[in-house]
């Protein structure tokens, strides 16, 4: 028994390795390759815009007090509609995320009142500074599909007077 | 003494003097009824409807006069609606619930209503996170509202009630606090109610609007954010503040502050200040400050800041800037003045004294006010509130428009005027205060002294003050220089000595100073110099805290006869510029120290914001000069010097940080927790400070000077004489840089009698050119009719180097002021 034991347990280890030679490979071939992430997932945050291009964000800090870990900074500065960033009286005039500080926890967007903050789907963040893990509020701001709806932008006067739009409860 | 009453809250017994509301006999026991409108400071209105409670009165048997008993306990009847404590005072034998169902049912009903049209954007206003109505709503709210959303009610969200508040109307909640503090506390009615039900709406009814130098204080009592500050706006929010215990350096009333700073990247990641607000000290601001203390701190973040020491104009290091002064200083020594002013801290003027009296020197306080070797032996005794002032007490304000020079002394003492304290007024002209006085003298420019000496006369006026069961005289130098302030604080100083006003509590003398610690200088021993010029002549002139060059063209020049300058301040100024070496001072935000008040209370304050540059503390300078000139100052610690100063000033003595930390229990109740009830005015965690005692009250002789009968110039025939006066908004360095300011500053204005205008030829808004002292300026003309038409009133610290009454040539300028 005391040498047919081990031989025998080799041989099972053995028999596992060569059985998965015939097993459908689970490695991804990243970066040319990319697993979808889940519905759910949440990574690299975006600071969204409404259709009409205007910023989302309000600056009003509340994803700040929210984190945990102290990654947010905002500072607010006042819109008028000559320069206008979001609707009504508020916007960000400083946003900054602490990447390295954040656990990707997403109270930020929970606390947030428009929506503004979403935790996206990227997880490719990498940094060779300190520095460079604070991303400004140029790097976290979506993207304008077309010129004329970047901010700020001067507007017609008088129709973005509401900070905080209407809100339904959380559907999902 | 009032009688005392005992009732039940919740079924805890409380004992409360007669008269008081139902709610703060609940506040006293620990009981919060959450209010909106009320507010402890001001009578109740009854707006609001948040406070409903359940009370109950014992049933009186109308034969007996006897309770009614029933089952061995006095039979308690109560009210079938609910009842607002805050309008209720409470009875003998009173039973409060404030927790039953059919209270919890009532607040919820009165914050729906409330928020029907409430626009529900805390995310982006001012007061979220120390707001009354959000508290009040997350502890009593119904959570959801039946009203329709659509049917809100839009009104105007950005209205500015002035250029220092903003109003919006629809977050307002038509309480009236703001309204009422304007005409109950303050007396003046500048604001109110506009239109009806939904449509209510504040209104300004001033010109410029919000015209009142208080204006910030609704916005701390405002329990919603309807009024926000200009300053603040979008500041930061609430909870992200630090706060940091100061004291007002603005004017010698000494406001108990808190500065709320955070770090912003405008300002490049440094940290700032965000506000200021008030902090408790019912002796000295209760929960209050001016909009000057509130706004005008920007100068430590100006870029006119000096950051490292110069050596004939060029940059320095601190050794080399060292090495010369103190060489300097050692090769003349006896030749040393040190011209410092009330703007530096106990500490700092201790050291410099110190130094000067090391060397020799002289030292000398920068001022055109005197008399403060007075109040040191006849001011205000210890314990001195002048919020216990009322009924039996007289206060004497002469020569100072208290509104322009020390906002938080008009207020307290217009209160003890309404409180029923007897209000003499005695000044040239009209200011604010006098509309509160019971008598109102109006003296001619000279008079002065005059005037306080016919108090003693047998006048009914005189009479009174003499019987008064206290008397507090307020001496200013409204319309007189260093001269004719002195002297009039000597006959103060003999009115008071003469009918045994002086030595206790309540009753003495207190010097309206033209600096926020003019009065701590006096006490370490610095005194003024009328003849500035031949103090200077060749000597070598040590400049603390001061512009003299700036302030007046006469000394610049006198400067010129000095052999060598040394100029430490924070801001460049025309004295640093004609310096030989300048030293870089740190800001009272960015270090400690202690400022001693009018009313002679040292207060400590702290920093709250990291040090500019390579400044370095006053007291730290003058410290390392001393020691370098082998004198013991201290030249690290501002409370080691502190102890120190204990050590040696008289008055001074057994004083200690513990004792200026020394705090004791405030009604009313204010500080986070209780913001819905007393605002958001910060608690006092950090000291109330410690009153000094007078000369008097050691039972110590008191050596006063001869009244010297001619007190000032007088206007003369065919002649016009400019007398100066202190404007609280002013083109002084500490005031200037803030820019919210500039339109309250304007520009320099001089007050005419209608009679000299229109033999000018100008008329309000007109254009003069003034000619005075060798020196000639233009300004604005302003017609005041309670001047008499042998006066031009000039304001200080305006550009218009008038700092003594001096006879002037006015000429009216044809081209009329475009507006
Ligand atoms: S995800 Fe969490 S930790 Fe990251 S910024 Fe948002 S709140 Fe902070
Ligand atoms: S992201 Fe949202 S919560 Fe954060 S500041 Fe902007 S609006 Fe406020
Ligand atoms: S502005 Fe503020 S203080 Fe004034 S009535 Fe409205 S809610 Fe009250
Ligand atoms: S009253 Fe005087 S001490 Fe008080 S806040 Fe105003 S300037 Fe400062
Ligand atoms: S009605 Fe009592 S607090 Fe407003």
């Amino acid at each position: 028994m005391r040498v047919i034991e081990p031989v025998w347990e080799l041989g099972r280890g053995l028999a596992r390795t060569f059985a998965s030679l015939f097993e459908k490979p689970v490695t991804v071939q990243y970066p040319e390759e990319k697993r979808e992430v889940r519905p759910r997932f949440r990574g690299r945050h975006v600071l969204k815009r409404y259709e009409n291009g205007l910023e989302k964000c309000i600056g009003c800090s509340l994803c700040a007090a929210a984190c945990p870990a102290d990654a947010i900074f905002v500072e607010a500065s006042e819109n008028t509609d000559e320069n206008r960033f979001s609707p009504g009286e508020r916007y960000a005039s400083t946003y900054e995320i602490n990447m390295l500080r954040c656990i990707y926890c997403g109270f930020c967007e929970d606390a947030c009142p428009t929506e503004a903050i979403v935790l996206g789907d990227n997880y490719e963040l990498s940094f060779t500074d300190r520095r460079q893990a604070i991303y400004p509020k140029e790097m976290l701001l979506e993207p304008v599909p077309d010129a004329a709806m970047t901010t700020p932008r001067k507007v017609e006067p008088g129709v973005y007077q509401r900070s905080v739009p209407e809100m339904k409860d959380p559907q999902d | 003494m009032t009688k005392q009453l005992t009732l039940t809250i919740d079924g805890v017994q409380v004992t409360v003097p007669e008269g008081t509301l139902v709610v703060d006999a609940a506040k006293m026991a620990g009981i919060d009824i959450p209010v909106f409108c009320y507010h402890p400071k001001m009578e109740p209105a009854g707006n609001c409807r948040m406070c409903l409670v359940e009370v109950g009165r014992p049933v009186i048997d109308r034969a007996t006069g006897q309770a009614v008993m029933e089952n061995g306990q006095p039979k308690i009847q109560f009210m079938p609606k609910l009842e607002t404590a805050c309008t209720n005072t409470v009875s003998e034998g009173m039973v409060v619930l404030t927790q039953t169902e059919k209270v919890t049912e009532g607040r919820k009903g009165t914050l729906e209503f409330l928020l029907t049209s409430h626009p529900l954007d805390c995310p982006i206003c001012d007061k979220g996170g120390e707001c009354p109505l959000q508290n009040l709503t997350v502890e009593h709210g119904p959570g959801k509202s039946r009203f329709l959303y659509d049917e809100k009610q839009h009104l105007a969200k950005h209205v500015p009630l002035g250029e220092l508040i903003w109003l919006d109307r629809e977050r307002c909640i038509q309480c009236a606090r703001c309204i009422r503090f304007q005409d109950e506390i303050v007396g003046e009615a500048v604001l109110g109610f506009e239109a009806r039900g939904r449509m209510t709406q504040i209104i300004s009814l001033s010109e410029p609007g919000f015209d009142s130098v208080f204006s910030g204080n609704t916005s701390d009592i405002c329990p919603v954010g309807a009024l926000t500050t200009a300053d603040f706006r979008f500041g930061a929010r609430p909870w992200e503040l630090k706060a940091s215990a100061s004291i007002c350096s603005q004017c010698p009333v000494g406001c108990n502050t808190t500065f709320n700073t955070r770090r912003e990247a405008k300002a490049g990641g440094e940290i700032v200040i965000k506000r200021v607000m008030p902090r408790q000290n019912e002796e000295v601001n209760e929960i209050w400050m001016c909009d000057k203390g509130r706004f005008a701190y920007h100068y430590a973040e100006s870029a006119q800041r000096l950051v490292k020491p110069t050596v004939r104009q060029a940059k320095a290091s601190w050794t080399d800037a060292f090495d010369l002064v103190t060489q300097t200083f050692e090769a003349s020594k006896s030749d040393v003045v040190v011209l410092a002013s009330g703007r530096l801290s106990n500490e700092d003027l201790f050291n410099l004294k110190s130094l000067a009296d090391g060397l020799g020197g002289k030292s000398i306080l920068y001022t055109d006010m005197g008399g403060g070797n007075l109040t040191a032996q006849v001011g205000v005794g210890q314990g001195t509130d002048l919020g216990k002032l009322g009924k039996g007490d007289t206060i004497l304000v002469v020569a100072s428009d208290l509104y322009e020079e020390a906002p938080v002394w008009y207020l307290r003492v217009k209160q003890a005027a309404d409180r029923g304290a007897t209000l003499i007024v005695a000044n040239s002209r009209h200011t604010k205060l006098e509309r509160f006085a019971r008598y109102a003298i109006r003296y001619a420019n000279g008079d002065e002294v005059k005037t306080v000496a016919d108090l003693q006369g047998d006048s009914k006026i005189a009479q009174e003050f003499a019987n008064a069961q206290n008397a507090v005289v307020f001496f200013g130098s409204d319309g007189l220089g260093l001269n004719g302030s002195a002297n009039l604080a000597a006959a103060c100083a003999k009115l008071l000595q003469d009918t045994k006003h002086v030595g206790k509590a309540n009753n003495g003398l207190i010097g309206v100073w033209q600096r926020a610690n003019d009065q701590g200088a006096w006490e370490m021993g610095f005194r003024p110099e009328a003849d500035l010029a031949s103090a200077f002549k060749n000597k070598i002139v040590y400049i603390v805290g001061a512009d003299p060059a700036g302030d007046d063209p006469a000394l610049a020049l006198a400067l010129k006869g000095a052999r060598f300058i040394v100029v430490q301040d924070i801001l460049e100024t025309l004295t640093t510029h004609m310096a030989d070496v300048v030293l870089p001072a740190q800001a009272y935000t960015e270090r400690e120290g202690t400022y001693t008040s009018g009313e002679r209370r040292v207060q400590r304050f702290y920093a709250a914001v990291p040090v500019h540059g390579e400044a370095k503390a006053d007291f730290a300078i003058a410290g390392e000069i001393g020691r370098r000139l082998g004198l013991n100052t201290e030249n690290g610690s501002a409370m080691v010097t502190f102890d120190r100063l204990a050590a040696s000033v008289k008055d001074f003595a057994g004083l200690d940080t513990n004792k200026l930390a020394e705090v004791k229990p405030q009604w009313p109740i204010v500080g986070r927790g209780d913001l819905y009830y007393g605002g958001t005015t910060y608690e006092n965690k950090q000291g109330l400070g410690v009153q000094l005692s007078t000369a008097a009250e050691r039972g110590e002789a008191v050596s006063l000077p001869e009244v010297r009968a001619e007190s000032a110039l007088r206007p003369r025939e065919d002649q016009l004489l400019a007398v100066p006066v202190t404007k609280l908004y002013d083109r002084g360095q500490t005031v200037a840089s803030t820019e919210l300011l500039t339109q309250r500053i304007g520009e320099p204005t001089v007050s005419l009698h209608p009679e000299t205008a229109k033999r000018l030829g100008v008329a309000a808004g007109g254009r003069v050119s003034l000619a005075f002292n060798g020196l000639s300026a233009e300004a604005l003309v302003k017609i005041d009719d309670t001047i008499s038409a042998g006066v031009v009133l000039v304001p200080r610290s305006m550009g218009l180097a008038v700092r003594e009454p001096v006879s002037v040539q006015v000429l009216g300028l044809a081209e009329a002021k475009v507006s």
